[in-house]
């Protein structure tokens, strides 16, 4: 699948921005006035700023309110509802902290729990696309949601437990990257299988339909850059977890040690973000035989 | 709305087969010249006359090569277009209600006043069949020509999909599948009529009619019905030693000198 900067900003800080607020909920930190302030600034800014990319992926942007009306059917309309619902009663919970110097307890766990849904909801629209059996397993949730508790508690400051989250986040990954190489080929999909040709024999494209890139091949066919995916997966699964751990552990705790921290586990997580769509496997690929 | 219909009271679609398509890519100009002209916004094309032309069509013609281990390859040009399927993913991925499946034919198509180009049903359909159009910005797909098959002001034979209407080979046929003794239900039942990647759970509506097995004059014990209209007049092998005819008198002649 074609790695749009758009769906990766989306994906990538929409997922801390919410993962950040399900530990504001929670009471971790339990802050209140300017510095709550400060933190429900950063979180609102990824969550929102997440979802605003996400529009420049549309070919048609005015009829986006549309988008909220199918949740019965569609992931990615739960996933706008959820979002919106998440950030209004986060707002009310987040206004009684900054202004009132209140936690609303019970709205706080609510929110909390509504942060997650709304990653699992982003998650659900690639893990439920039969057409890419890379992302076509449970396990693509348990990462969106881990990716989002993990980084959420790091910007969140909770050290002891973000240490431990960020190793456990680095393990799903690479479960995720050995699951995933499989799927494909677990799925069972072939050109002949695609062409309903294969009792006749051995399939191969000899002339495609056209003679340059179409949308589709664009969009569904990308194959540039997958050379580089070992490199980028070492790169990945060492700044997402490792550097960020041996940062908050190793080093005194200081707020540059910490910065950098964030740093290289938002370096990892992009990487691993354009490697979840660069290295996406798209059936329609087998009609171009190409993968 | 995006949710599909438990069933539908009729079931269009195509058959197309792969025996007859000789890939000359007429219905793929038709479905092209009648769709950017009516249903929706045009199917545009982008630097058409560039280095690199771009365009949004409803239909494409793919060729491929089959090969059985000892045998001739041989070539099928394979046509493809949206299949209207039953269970169809495109149409619950969309978050806005634009892709919809007709309750009382079973089309599948998208309304362009509601789609906003996100492009998820073009990534949840396995066959290609969706293209989002890079100037409209929004969901271009077959509408099975629902503007000519029910069309009052055009002469009845041409109240059917443009495809069909064109193809010169005969290679496109258009009828319900939930008749059993429609046309194309019957032609998917002699036929042995295929459903494309059936294991991704869509249940496509239209079929493909797979090639007849050809003749393969190359391998051994292949019977080539033209062959004893062929063979050589004079056998050669049998008449070398024993020329008859002219040839064997003058033999005998010159012998007995
Ligand atoms: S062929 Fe593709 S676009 Fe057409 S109904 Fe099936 S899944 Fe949808
Ligand atoms: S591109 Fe349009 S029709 Fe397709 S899923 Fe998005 S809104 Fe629906």
């Amino acid at each position: 699948m074609h790695p749009a900067p758009s769906v990766i900003i989306f994906t990538s800080l929409s997922g801390l921005g919410f993962g950040l607020l399900f530990w504001l909920g929670i009471g971790y930190p339990e802050v209140y006035g300017m510095s709550a302030f400060g933190m429900f600034f950063v979180a609102y800014a990824l969550a929102v700023g997440g979802l605003l990319a996400s529009t420049a992926h549309l070919g048609n942007p005015k009829n986006a309110i549309h988008a909220f009306s199918q949740w019965r059917t569609s992931w990615l309309s739960r996933e706008g509802v959820a979002s919106i619902v998440t950030l209004l009663v986060m707002a009310v919970y987040a206004i009684g902290m900054i202004f009132l110097g209140q936690r609303f307890q019970i709205l706080g766990w609510i929110g909390a729990a509504l942060s997650l849904f709304t990653v699992f909801t982003t998650s659900m629209i690639y893990a439920q696309l039969k057409t890419v059996p890379r992302w076509n397993m449970r396990l693509t949730s348990v990462m969106f949601l881990t990716y989002a508790v993990a980084g959420g508690a790091l910007l969140a400051g909770q050290i002891s437990i973000a240490v431990v989250l960020l190793l456990v986040l680095t393990l799903v990954q690479f479960a995720v990257w050995q699951a995933g190489d499989k799927r494909f080929r677990e799925a069972g999909h072939t050109i002949e299988t695609a062409t309903g040709l294969g009792n006749l024999g051995k399939v191969r494209l000899l002339e495609p339909p056209h003679t340059s890139p179409n949308y589709l091949m664009k969009e569904m066919v990308f194959t540039v850059g997958r050379k580089h995916s070992r490199k980028l997966r070492m790169i990945a699964g060492v700044s997402l977890g490792l550097l960020p751990v041996i940062l908050l552990y190793a080093l005194p705790f200081n707020p540059i040690s910490a910065a950098l921290a964030v740093a290289f586990h938002m370096l990892g997580l992009f990487a691993a973000r354009w490697l979840f769509f660069a290295e996406a496997e798209h059936v329609v690929g087998l009609y171009y035989d190409k993968r | 709305m995006t949710a599909l219909p438990q069933t539908t009271q009729k079931k269009l679609g195509l058959v197309i087969d792969l025996d007859i398509c000789v890939g000359c890519h007429a219905c793929v100009t038709n479905c092209k010249e009648w769709n950017t002209s009516n249903y929706g916004a045009p199917l545009s094309d982008v630097d058409a006359y560039g280095a690199e032309p771009m365009g949004t069509f409803l239909n494409r013609i793919h060729t491929y090569e089959v090969k059985q281990e000892g045998c001739n390859a041989q070539t099928v040009h394979f046509p493809k277009s949206c299949l209207h399927c039953e269970d169809a993913p495109c149409v619950t991925v969309c978050p806005t209600g634009a892709s919809y499946k007709r309750e009382e034919d079973g089309i599948v198509l998208v309304n362009e006043d509601r789609c906003m180009g996100c492009g998820l049903c073009a990534w949840a359909c396995p066959y290609g069949a969706r293209e989002l159009d890079q100037l409209a910005g929004v969901m271009k797909k077959c509408t099975l020509c629902v503007d000519r098959i029910y069309n009052e002001n055009l002469p009845e034979e041409d109240r059917i999909p443009a495809c069909v209407r064109t193809c010169p080979a005969g290679a496109r046929h258009f009828g319900d599948f939930a008749d059993p003794e429609s046309n194309v239900s019957r032609l998917t039942a002699e036929r042995g009529g295929m459903e494309l990647m059936p294991e991704q759970g869509t249940a496509p509506v239209n079929r493909y009619l797979p090639p007849r097995p050809k003749t393969d004059i190359g391998g051994e014990n292949k019977i080539d019905i033209l062959a004893p209209f062929l063979e050589p007049v004079v056998n050669e092998e049998t008449t070398q030693d024993q020329p008859g005819g002219f040839l064997g008198w003058l033999d005998k002649a010159l012998e007995k000198i």
